[in-house]
Order: C-alpha cells, then sequence, then structure tokens
C-alpha cells in the first residue's frame, strides 16, 4: 500500500514544519513554517478520508488566519527575537523538560488506551454534502452562536486598534 | 502496516508537545500565538483520528468549531499585540507590565 509511505512523509514534514515554528528567530520565517505544517496536515487529514476539513484548513488556517498574522508581523516591524534579561537558557531547558515529560505521559496513556480499543468501524467520509448536512440540522445553534463569535471577535479587533483621539 | 489509531495519536502528541514547549519558552507575543496555532492542530488531528476510528462525523464538526475559535482568537490576539506596540514599544511577554488599556 502507498498509504503508509504518504503519511510518513507528511508526518516528518508537520514535524519538520513545526520545530522551524518554534526554533526560527525571525517571525516571517516562522509563520512560513507554519504553513508547511498545515499542509501537511490537510494532506493527512485527505488520507484519513475528511476531505472537508483538509479543505477548510488550507481555505481558512493558510489562506486567511496566516495572512493576517503575516501582515502584523508586517505592519509592526518585529526584529528577530532580543536576548531579554531573564535567563533564557534556563528557560529553554525546564520547559523542554516539562514538555518531555508531558509527551512521556501521553505515550503511556495512548499505550494504555490502544489495549481498550474497540473494533475497526465502516469508513466514513467527510465530504462536503455529509459536513454540510449535519451543519444545517443537528448543529444549527451551534453555527449560529459560532457566527456570533466572530461578530464579537471583529468587533473586539476594531475597537482596541482603534486610534485613541 | 496500516496507519492506525495509536500512530495518529503519537503523531497529535508529538505536534502538542512542540506547540507546548514553543508557547513556554517564547517571550514574543507573536510567536507565542502561533505555538498555540500548532496545540489546536494537534488537537483537530486527534479528532479526526479518533472520528476515523470510530467511525462518527462528530469528530470532524468538532474541528470545524474548534477552527472558528481559533479565528477569533487570533483576531483578538493579534489586534492586541497591535496596541501594546503603540503603548510601550513591545512584545516581548517580560516586559509587559501594565493591564490598564
Amino acid at each position: 500500500m502507498i498509504q503508509p509511505i504518504f503519511f510518513i512523509i507528511l508526518a516528518s514534514l508537520s514535524i519538520a514544519g513545526a520545530l522551524g515554528v518554534i526554533l526560527a528567530r525571525n517571525p516571517v520565517y516562522a509563520v512560513l513554517s507554519l504553513v508547511v505544517t498545515l499542509f501537511a496536515l490537510s494532506g493527512i487529514f485527505i488520507l484519513l478520508q475528511a476531505f472537508f476539513v483538509a479543505m477548510i484548513l488550507v481555505l481558512i488556517y493558510a489562506g486567511a488566519i496566516l495572512v493576517l498574522f503575516l501582515f502584523v508581523v508586517m505592519l509592526l516591524d518585529i526584529a528577530p527575537e532580543t536576548l531579554s534579561r531573564t535567563k533564557g537558557s534556563t528557560l529553554r531547558f525546564v520547559g523542554t523538560l516539562v514538555g518531555l515529560l508531558f509527551f512521556c505521559e501521553l505515550v503511556i496513556a495512548v499505550g494504555c488506551f490502544v489495549l481498550h480499543q474497540t473494533p475497526p468501524s465502516p469508513p466514513l467520509s467527510g465530504t462536503t454534502a455529509e459536513i454540510g448536512k449535519l451543519l444545517f440540522t443537528t448543529y444549527a445553534l451551534p453555527f449560529e452562536l459560532a457566527s456570533l463569535l466572530l461578530f464579537v471577535g471583529i468587533i473586539g479587533a476594531v475597537v482596541l486598534a482603534k486610534k485613541k483621539r | 502496516m496500516t496507519i492506525t489509531l495509536s500512530h495518529l495519536l503519537i503523531l497529535s502528541g508529538i505536534l502538542f508537545t512542540i506547540g507546548l514547549v514553543g508557547a513556554v519558552t517564547r517571550k514574543n507575543i507573536i510567536m507565542i500565538l502561533l505555538s498555540l496555532e500548532i496545540l489546536l492542530n494537534a488537537a483537530n488531528l486527534a479528532f479526526v483520528a479518533f472520528s476515523r476510528a470510530l467511525g462518527d462525523i462528530h469528530g470532524q464538526m468538532m474541528v470545524f468549531f474548534v477552527m472558528i475559535v481559533a479565528a477569533a482568537e487570533v483576531t483578538v490576539g493579534l489586534a492586541i499585540a497591535v496596541v501594546l506596540v503603540r503603548q510601550g514599544g513591545t512584545i516581548n511577554a517580560d516586559e509587559i507590565r501594565g493591564m490598564k488599556g
């Protein structure tokens, strides 16, 4: 089968992109690395037959949210991260240690979970038709509330970014 | 070899850990927001993986709503970053002290 090969390639791409995000000094490079991660994740979603989610991941995340990030990074003209007065190396060491411990816990949790895994059920495909049907029946109220949330977000951004007289 | 649920969960865990380390160790607010995006996408991957394994499409609906919340969060977060630069001239999380607008 060719699927596992694709999965391995896409998984390593996404991990490399994520590492690029947290290691890059220049915020513009970090944003572009996140684009790589998102495209790889979108490919993995297609492998899992979640077509609609894969599509809106590219359209909304890579197309809208990250462009917003790029605009703000370029608007603010941020210099590559300057060294802070607190000890950077200590923070980095402790942060990485906490992250590794957290990852070990996750692996243990996944290992315990797999033992009681449910038998595989018939595969489904998350096409736009399927998702849309659910979105306008079962999820009609959350859908409207989500639009309200976005509206509040827009108003908040405008109020915050407006110049004070 | 086939792609099983545990492979996907391990990948999701790796991405989540990378995002967590980034959010804890970086000092630039923009970088912290970017790390939060990695965290949210690791959670999205876990949702889709379980949706696939259990044959239940509601997990993919959850991803849709997570993305909407992420969009709203980024909008407000970046607006706050713009205000911080305009008022104090810094987006270093260590040097931000004032809370009054």
